[in-house]
């Protein structure tokens, strides 16, 4: 590495790494998206990731290769227990119940000592670099884009538009719900992971309902039409309090009437294409 | 041989029973309908056979088996295909993509095959869109494959709901009101394409308010009024039913017109 880059990179580091853990979650917002699904347990899914793999790294010392992965474990098994009784629900109510479930788990990391309580977990050794993390979106935005151009992108981007035109094509709708709500756990789980492991901490406030409501926002600002666009969301929205840092105190308000703006003039997003659903 | 039939079929909602005892007996081939007033549990009925309503008592045999507790979607892997009454195409997606989600259940690659692009999954790509085209070709919209859903007409719409229902080849194809909303030409060209599904080995079940379309096409007509089935037979015969007369007419009128 260059010295003027490894001086950029250390001057940015924490926003290097916010690009790529923050380009996770929001793919891991645009599985449930496109499949008309609105839950906000990615912040909870996440959580659960981050925990469980500081508690793989400080307690039991297991190499990352192998704590990464198993960081996916505890998210899946939540969202199949919740799964059952939430996917009955659609648009506002399981939007409410996946936000509740998500503060219970805020209570328990909260309440147990084990657990670092309010102060969290610190120590955890900067096991995830950069190269790693982006390494981790690149393969989840490919794998993404090949199962959108392919009969089980059509039958979520179907299931969005109309449920129960869906059903009578054949399509399964509550196993399909169930696959993107693991597949949203597996990803924001990745996430957390990471996240833990290049920031050495880790409290319960990062993972509660603001979180969640930021999450959602990189999908509503860079739109679900591709997996690229929740992603460009994604890092507008790490990039643009960096960006706005000479305005001090005013900054949080230009960040907040950026989004007005977007999602009054570009109701579909900042990238609004979308993306074919064939394979090629 | 019988394709599909119902012993006592019920539907009852809150103070009303849409459905009430119905038993229906649809021929293996051919187009039977489904007729009666506004109100007399036609949709409902499409609704139960289908799967998206579930009965309040009653059976459902479909080839044989017993297919009363079945989901819409295990329905429409068995061959149950279905148009709505309101257009339900999927607006946002491509005409091609729409014929594709309706032969959605011969895709059987799992993830690891779809991500790889294994030649399974190719293979089964590329057969459903050699039938969805040919689905497109049988309703004449082929040339326009790569338009959004949304931005077709009416009729279109119509038609691209029944290309996306025959795509997999049904057994049994359910059509709700084809005929709303068209003019006496586009009426005439669907009954030539309800013909050719017929043709193909599809039987057709349909339910529509145009009674001269209904009278030139059906080999049999089923009679509904308040939920009840008030006659079963050749549709010659429907038309001098005198229960089916006050059905449609009220009983005064009946009785003049039987007076003479």
């Amino acid at each position: 590495m260059p010295a003027w880059l490894e001086d950029l990179y250390w001057t940015y580091q924490n926003v290097v790494t916010a690009l790529g853990v923050n380009g996770l979650l929001a793919l891991s917002m645009y599985v449930v998206l496109a499949a008309g699904q609105l839950s906000l347990g990615q912040a909870a899914f996440m959580g659960l990731g981050a925990y469980s793999s500081a508690l793989m790294t400080l307690w039991f010392g297991w190499p990352f290769w192998l704590v990464l992965p198993a960081a996916c474990a505890a998210p899946v098994a939540f969202a199949l227990a919740v799964g059952g009784p939430t996917l009955r629900l659609s648009g506002v109510y399981l939007a409410i119940a996946t936000i509740g479930l998500g503060e219970v788990l805020r209570a328990v990391y909260l309440n147990v000592d084990a657990l670092g309580g309010a102060l969290g977990l610190s120590g955890i050794p900067e096991q995830a670099s950069p190269l790693l993390i982006f390494s981790v979106l690149g393969v989840a935005l490919a794998v993404l884009w090949l199962v959108g151009r392919s009969g089980a992108g059509r039958a979520m981007e179907a299931l969005r538009e109309d449920a129960t035109a869906a059903q009578s094509m054949g399509i399964d709708v509550r196993r399909v719900r169930l696959v993107v709500l693991v597949a949203s756990a597996v990803l924001a789980g990745l996430a957390g992971a990471l996240s833990a492991h290049a920031t050495d901490f880790i409290g319960p406030n990062d993972f509660g309902f603001e979180p969640a409501v930021t999450i959602l926002s990189f999908a509503l600002l860079g739109g679900i039409g591709s997996p690229f666009a929740p992603v460009l969301g994604a890092w507008v929205l790490t990039l643009l309090p960096e960006l706005l840092r000479g305005f001090a105190d005013l900054r949080l308000v230009l960040d907040g009437v950026v989004i007005v703006l977007a999602v009054l003039f570009l109701p579909r997003g900042l990238l609004s294409w979308r993306m074919p659903r064939r394979a090629a | 041989m019988t394709l599909l039939a119902t012993r006592g079929l019920t539907r009852r909602y809150a103070g009303l029973v849409a459905v009430d005892g119905v038993d229906l007996a649809v021929p293996d081939g051919g187009v039977h309908a489904v007729i009666g007033p506004n109100g007399a549990g036609k949709t409902t009925l499409f609704n139960l056979l289908s799967g998206l309503v579930a009965p309040s008592a009653g059976g459902i045999r479909f080839g044989g088996a017993d297919i009363t507790l079945l989901p819409a979607d295990r329905r429409a892997r068995l061959g149950i295909a279905r148009t709505f009454q309101n257009i339900r195409v999927f607006g946002a997606m491509t005409l091609l993509e729409n014929v594709l989600t309706g032969l959605h259940p011969l895709l059987t690659s799992s993830v690891v095959g779809i991500v790889a692009r294994l030649p399974r999954f190719r293979r089964e790509e590329a057969n459903a869109v050699v039938r969805a085209r040919g689905a497109l070709a049988l309703v004449g919209l082929v040339d326009r494959e790569g338009e959004r859903a949304a931005a077709l007409s009416y009729g279109d719409q119509r038609r691209l709901e029944i290309a996306r229902a025959v795509a997999g080849s049904p057994r049994l194809l359910l059509l709700d009101e084809p005929a709303a909303g068209m003019n006496p030409a586009e009426t005439a060209a669907l009954g030539t394409l309800i013909r050719r599904i017929v043709a193909s080995g599809t039987t057709v079940l349909l339910v529509e308010h145009d009674m001269r379309f209904v009278m030139d096409l059906s080999d049999s007509v089923t009679v509904l009024n308040f939920g009840r089935c008030i006659f079963a037979g050749p549709p010659a015969l429907a038309r001098a039913d005198p229960a089916v007369i006050e059905a449609y007419l009220g009983a005064k009128v009946a009785a003049r017109l039987a007076a003479g």
